[in-house]
C-alpha cells in the first residue's frame, strides 16, 4: 500500500499544479451540472409547490410517483435519453447525442424529481402555517404559490443542492448520453470511471478528492450566502 | 425551424458552438481497447492536423459500439469482431469494411497458478484445465469482441462454462478494464487483448499464462457507417479518416505507438 500511497501523492500533485485540461474536464462538469439544476429548478420549484397547495383527485399517487422518482436509477435515465436523442430516435434530427446539452437533459430528467418534491414538502409545511392569513386576505391556493415559494427561497436552496449533489456525482447516465468523448463530454465522473478502467486507481481517486472538495466548496458557498440572506431578512424584518 | 430555433438558444448560453465556428468533426464508435490502451490519444492528434478533421471517440465493447452505428450514432466503426463486422457490412449499415491492424489475447492468471496453465501456447487445453480445476475465470459477459473471442475458445472446448456462472466463472458484464480489475480482486483467470493488459495498471498478482496461439489473433477492421441508411452520417469526412488510417501515414502512425517499449498494435490494412 505505500507504493499506492506515493502514486495517490504524486497525481494529487499533477492535479493541484494547474494542469490545464484537467481544469477544462473540471469546469464542463460544473457548467452541465449548475445548468441542469437552474433549469430543474425552473420546472420543479412550481410544479413541486402546486402539488403542496393543490387538491385534486390523484394527488396523494402523483406524490408517490414523484417521490419515487428520487430514486430513478441514472443509467435507466441515460438510456431513455439515449433513445430519444438517437438518430433513430424521434428527437435525432436535433443532433444533441453525445454533446455537453445531452448531458444537461438526462441531469434534468434526474434532478427535476428531487426538487420538485422536496420543494413539495418545504412549501406545504409553510401553506399550513400561513394558512389563515392567505385565507384572511382572499388569496385562492393556486395564487399564493409565488409568495409561498419566496417566503421558502433559504429552505428551497438546500432542495437545489441536494439537486447539485445528485446532478455532479451521477456517472451513469451521462456516460451514455455524453459518450465521454475527450474534449467534448469528458467530465469528472465518467474521467474517474475510464481511469478505474484503466487500472489508474490512484489518479482516479485523486480525481474523485477533487470532486468531494468542489462539493464542499459549492455547499459552503451557498450557506454563506444563504447565511448572510437570512440574516440581512432579520435585520430588515 | 425548430432545429435553428434550439441552437440559437443553445449557441446563446454558450453551451453548442456556433455552427460556422465549429470544426468539421466524424464520431467513431470504437472499443475500449483502442481507447484504453491509449493508441487513438497517440496517433489522432496526426489527422486531426493533417485534415481539420476533430475525431470524437466513443469507447464502448463491440457489440454495443455496432448496435449505436446501427442507430445512426456515429460515421465510422473501429472495432475487433470480424464476424460481427461482416454481418453488419451484409446487413447494409456499413459499406465496406477494411483491415486496419492486429494484435492478440493473451490469458493472464493469478502466479499462484491453480489450473496449471503457465507458459502454455494453447489456449483450448488451458480453458479446459480452468474448467477442470474449477479455478476463478472471470469473463467480460457483455458481447464485446473479446467476449465474442472467449466463447469461440469455449465452444472449441466443448464446455459450456455458463452452466457454473456465479460459481467459478464470473461473468463481469464490464468494460475490459473493470473486468481485469475484478480478476486482478479475485486472482481470477482471464482472456484480454494484449494491448490493455500492457497499459493496466492495477495487475496485483496477476501475469501472462498463455500467449502465442494463433487461435489467439485479433483483427480490427473500419466500416464507414453507410450514409443510404442514415443520410446523418459525414461520408465525406468518414471515408477521409478511413483512407488515413489505412494508408501509409496512419499504419505507420500505429506501428510506432510504443508502450514501455513495446508495440502494441500491427498495421495490416491493404492498401499498406
Amino acid at each position: 500500500m505505500q507504493g499506492f500511497a506515493s502514486e495517490f501523492n504524486s497525481a494529487l500533485g499533477l492535479i493541484l499544479t494547474g494542469d490545464s485540461e484537467l481544469w477544462a474536464i473540471v469546469l464542463l462538469s460544473l457548467k452541465v451540472s449548475v445548468f441542469a439544476v437552474l433549469i430543474s429548478a425552473l420546472i420543479g420549484m412550481p410544479v413541486g409547490a402546486a402539488l403542496a397547495v393543490a387538491r385534486f383527485p390523484g394527488r396523494r399517487m402523483l406524490i408517490v410517483l414523484m417521490n419515487a422518482l428520487m430514486g430513478f436509477p441514472p443509467v435507466v435515465v441515460g438510456l431513455l435519453v439515449y433513445l430519444m436523442l438517437s438518430r433513430s430516435g424521434p428527437l435525432g434530427v436535433l443532433e444533441l447525442l453525445y454533446t455537453p446539452t445531452a448531458m444537461i437533459i438526462a441531469q434534468v430528467v434526474l434532478v427535476t424529481p428531487i426538487v420538485a418534491a422536496l420543494t413539495r414538502q418545504v412549501i406545504e409545511m409553510l401553506a399550513e402555517e400561513y394558512s389563515e392569513q392567505l385565507r384572511s386576505l382572499g388569496v385562492s391556493r393556486l395564487a399564493s404559490v409565488p409568495v409561498l415559494l419566496w417566503d421558502a427561497r433559504l429552505a428551497l436552496v438546500t432542495a437545489l443542492l441536494a439537486g447539485f449533489g445528485r446532478a455532479i456525482a451521477e456517472v451513469g447516465a451521462v456516460i451514455i448520453v455524453g459518450g465521454n468523448i475527450n474534449h467534448v463530454t469528458r467530465v469528472m465522473t465518467t474521467t474517474i470511471a475510464l481511469e478505474t478502467s484503466k487500472g489508474n486507481l490512484a489518479l482516479a481517486l485523486a480525481l474523485g478528492a477533487i470532486l468531494i472538495g468542489i462539493a464542499v466548496a459549492v455547499n459552503a458557498m451557498v450557506s454563506t450566502v444563504s447565511l448572510r440572506a437570512e440574516r440581512e431578512g432579520l435585520r430588515h424584518a | 425551424m425548430i432545429r435553428d430555433f434550439l441552437r440559437a438558444a443553445l449557441v446563446s448560453l454558450g453551451l453548442m458552438a456556433p455552427a460556422w465556428a465549429e470544426a468539421p468533426f466524424i464520431v467513431v464508435q470504437s472499443t475500449t481497447s483502442t481507447q484504453n490502451s491509449g493508441l487513438l490519444d497517440y496517433i489522432l492528434p496526426g489527422f486531426e492536423a493533417e485534415t481539420g478533421i476533430d475525431v470524437r471517440v466513443v469507447a464502448v465493447g463491440t457489440g454495443q459500439a455496432i448496435r449505436n452505428a446501427v442507430n445512426g450514432d456515429g460515421d465510422v466503426l473501429l472495432v475487433h469482431s470480424k464476424p460481427a463486422e461482416e454481418q453488419f457490412v451484409a446487413d447494409g449499415w456499413g459499406v465496406e469494411r477494411f483491415d486496419v491492424m492486429y494484435n492478440d489475447f493473451v490469458l493472464v492468471g493469478p502466479k499462484s497458478d491453480p489450473a496449471k496453465v503457465k507458459d502454455g501456447d494453447d489456449i483450448v487445453a488451458a480453458l479446459t484445465a480452468v474448467a477442470e480445476a474449477e479455478a476463478p475465470f472471470a469473463s467480460r459477459g457483455d458481447d464485446s469482441g473479446t467476449h465474442k473471442a472467449e466463447m469461440r475458445h469455449w465452444a472449441a472446448t466443448n464446455l459450456d462454462p455458463t452452466g457454473a456462472s456465479g460459481a467459478w466463472y464470473r461473468e463481469t458484464g464490464s468494460g475490459m478494464g473493470a473486468t481485469l480489475n475484478v480478476a486482478s480482486g479475485m486472482n481470477a483467470y482471464v482472456l484480454t487483448d494484449r494491448a490493455t493488459w500492457q497499459s493496466f495498471g492495477n495487475r496485483g498478482e496477476l501475469e501472462i499464462m498463455v500467449e502465442g496461439d494463433p487461435r489467439l489473433f485479433n483483427q480490427y477492421g473500419v466500416i464507414l457507417v453507410n450514409p443510404e441508411k442514415h443520410p446523418s452520417v459525414r461520408a465525406a469526412a468518414g471515408q477521409r479518416f478511413i483512407d488515413w488510417l489505412t494508408g501509409p501515414d496512419g499504419q505507420a502512425a500505429i506501428a510506432s505507438y510504443k508502450l514501455d517499449g513495446e508495440q502494441l498494435f500491427f498495421p495490416n490494412a491493404d492498401g499498406s
